[in-house]
């Protein structure tokens, strides 16, 4: 990458001990320590071998069913009446969204490592299924841990996990959610040190976490960027993706970032509103604290206790947010705003009907910021979204919340 | 640094025995409670006392001491509060240490600088956090020596000798050497074990070794101070509070006699 050489680069950090700027680093008890250091060792020597990125190679493009496609959506595009719009068509995945990028990349990893057995946390149940699909693929033993709340109502992605051979532990801890998850996954591995390879979801906890989930999800954005050349024979004007920890959209913005002439947003769960307490928006409606390894924005209490997060989609329902999201927030570099639970629900049902492509609500959200600004801009003004889950994992919820008995 | 914490260290080798280091949540059942569990801890036997700053999510802890912390929040505590209760300690004890343990965040939401200050003043004298390890506590560690609090800092089975100079670097009042690679209140201690990771890290460091995690009866205490300069115990003393409901005198009785039968066993051996 050249932007190394680029002081001015936007695509530099972490720094050598996994810090953007103030956020970041490395919040762990001492029992995790070595092994966080022997996990960022085991990385850059993995990084430097042609040999690991080729192997990741082969199974995203045999296995996952990479490069996804850049779909130029045109029902959407003439409803809006102004610019023109692409999706990233990371839906079309293997188990049906971008999680399994990442988890591709951390299991060939464990495996490198000699690490026998793989825990991972989940909140929708996305990103536990694809830890147990890689898992399974690998003959690994798996454990999930889920809170409970999120085991009720996200019933079918618990039996997909157990059909795929992964134990699902439902965590009755604090708030039974995904941040209750992944404390308790944390101390699944306090306790395993030696055998077990700890895979986290997103773009969040101790380095080298932020940035080797980053790195994996990049292939996101280093293929949208390719695509855009081919289609349209320039970049985006603009590039948009929705935000609970971060990693679909880490992956999409990161090879943009030095690119100045590509705006570049950022859609958190705004749940009922960022106004009142009920909504998972922590860099509009948080503050920089420490949790799960790393220092970001957080929603918490005057006291500093972490506040519960709340959004329709639980894939967006955690009160925290990737560290490098913290910091480009600061720099300015990318924009952040919101979309309340309402306005996915209702781009769920339109892009479902107009496109034929029924959405994650995660991506919704992101779909709520597209049909807000795409009718202001020129028809030429490209955007490219990054469809980054599809739905069906959300049909009852929707029905739910339309009052549909299904 | 803390000059409370050496001395009792200087006393306790003077009298030829090891310490009891004893845990208990900060305004667990409530705050008043607290007080009382607080105020009776040094007459049953702990000389040093650890208090819990309560937070919602302590990823290094076990079910008894997530439930304290919750259970404590829960009745209002804050980690004003929690310092309020120093306070109040120390009135009626000025010599017993006071160690503040817990995770990070709420600390830096007070601000690093003024909890220092705002700790001191009440009495604290040194501060076990969690999730801050040697990497990430310059800003503490200054604003703690500043005023003379102790930062003291965990060692585990995980940490080898290749670490260990890192973690005991700045480490002051004592090294709390956590017996089990696990979360507080699990697991089962290996006697042969912890005596031999004390050795290692007494050809490391001159400042006193203080054992926990996984000792729950007086036999255990008893073991693991003849080996180490103190045992902690935190789970089952938390499980006592919380054993007793809505009494309580019962919570505060209960303790009294745990700690009571710990501290025979660490003077008994």
């Amino acid at each position: 990458m050249n932007a190394i050489n680029n002081p001015n680069s936007f695509r530099n950090g972490p720094d050598g001990t996994g810090h953007f700027g103030d956020y970041g680093g490395r919040y762990v008890a001492e029992t995790l320590m070595p092994l966080i250091l022997e996990l960022d060792e085991a990385y850059e020597a993995a990084k430097a071998d042609p040999s690991f990125q080729e192997e990741l190679d082969y199974y995203l493009r045999d296995y996952v069913g990479r490069p996804s496609p850049m779909y130029f959506a045109e029902r959407l595009t003439e409803h809006f009446g102004g610019a023109k719009i692409y999706f990233k068509r990371d839906e079309l995945n293997h188990t049906g969204a971008h999680k399994i990028n990442n988890c591709m990349g951390q299991i060939l990893l464990a495996r490198r490592m000699g690490k026998p057995r793989i825990i991972a946390e989940t909140g929708a149940g996305q990103h536990g299924v694809a830890t147990a699909t890689v898992a399974a693929r690998f003959g690994l033993p798996c454990h999930v841990y889920m809170g409970s709340v999120d085991v009720e109502r996200q019933s079918p992605n618990v039996f997909r996990m157990k059909l795929l051979g992964a134990e699902v532990v439902p965590v009755t801890s604090g708030s039974s959610t995904l941040k209750d998850a992944m404390n308790e996954a944390l101390r699944d591995w306090v306790t395993n040190v030696s055998d077990t390879f700890y895979i986290i979801g997103t773009v969040a906890g101790p380095h080298p976490y932020p940035a080797m989930v980053r790195d994996f999800q990049c292939v996101i954005g280093n293929e949208a960027k390719a695509q855009m050349m081919e289609k349209e024979g320039r970049l985006p004007d603009q590039i948009v993706a929705c935000i609970g920890g971060g990693s679909n959209a880490m992956g999409l913005f990161h090879p943009f970032l030095d690119d100045p002439d590509v705006q570049i947003v950022g859609v958190e769960a705004a749940g009922h509103g960022v106004d009142t307490d009920k909504h998972a928006a922590s860099l509009t409606g948080g503050r920089p604290g420490v949790l799960h390894g790393n220092k970001t924005y957080l929603l918490q209490t005057d006291d500093g206790q972490i506040d519960e997060a709340h959004s329709i989609s639980a894939g967006l329902d955690y009160p925290g947010i990737g560290p490098e999201h913290a910091w480009l927030k600061d720099s300015g570099r990318v924009d952040y705003v919101s979309a309340t639970d309402a306005e996915a629900l209702e781009m769920f049902q339109l892009c479902s009907k107009l496109e034929g492509i029924i959405p994650a609500l995660e991506p919704a959200h992101a779909l709520a910021h597209v049909g807000r600004v795409a009718p202001t801009l020129p028809k030429d003004h490209i955007i490219v979204m990054n469809m980054c889950g599809r739905g069906d994992k959300d049909v009852f919820t929707v029905a739910d919340a339309l009052g549909v008995k299904l | 640094m803390s000059a409370r914490i050496d001395r009792r260290f200087a006393a306790l080798k003077a009298e030829g025995r090891s310490g009891l280091v004893t845990f208990v949540m900060g305004g667990d059942p409530d705050f008043e409670t607290s007080a009382r569990i607080l105020e009776a801890l040094p007459g049953a036997g702990a000389d040093v006392i650890e208090i819990g700053m309560p937070f919602t999510d302590p990823m290094a802890d076990g079910p008894a001491i997530q439930v304290a912390g919750l259970r404590a929040l829960a009745a209002g505590q804050t980690l004003k509060r929690t310092l309020e209760l120093v306070a109040r300690f120390r009135k009626t004890d000025a010599d017993t240490p006071i160690v503040l343990m817990g995770y990070f965040n709420p600390v830096l939401n007070h601000g690093i600088a003024a909890f220092a200050v705002d700790a001191a003043a009440a009495g604290v004298d040194g501060l076990i956090i969690v999730d801050l390890p040697p990497e990430e506590d310059a800003e503490l560690l200054a604003a703690a020596g500043a005023e003379d609090i102790s930062l003291i800092r965990l060692a585990t089975p995980t940490t080898d000798d290749k670490r260990l100079p890192t973690v005991l670097r700045n480490t002051s009042g004592f090294v709390y050497y956590v017996s089990v690679a696990g979360i507080t209140g699990a697991g089962h201690m290996d006697t042969d074990a912890v005596t031999a990771a004390v050795k290692r890290l007494k050809r490391h460091t001159d400042i006193p070794i203080a054992v926990g995690f996984g000792i729950k009866t007086p036999d255990q205490a008893a073991a693991v101070a003849r080996v180490a300069d103190a045992a902690v115990v935190g789970t089952a003393i938390v499980d006592r509070v919380g054993q007793a409901g809505d009494d309580h005198d019962a919570a505060v009785s209960s303790v009294v006699e745990l700690v009571k039968a710990l501290a025979d066993g660490v003077r008994s051996a």
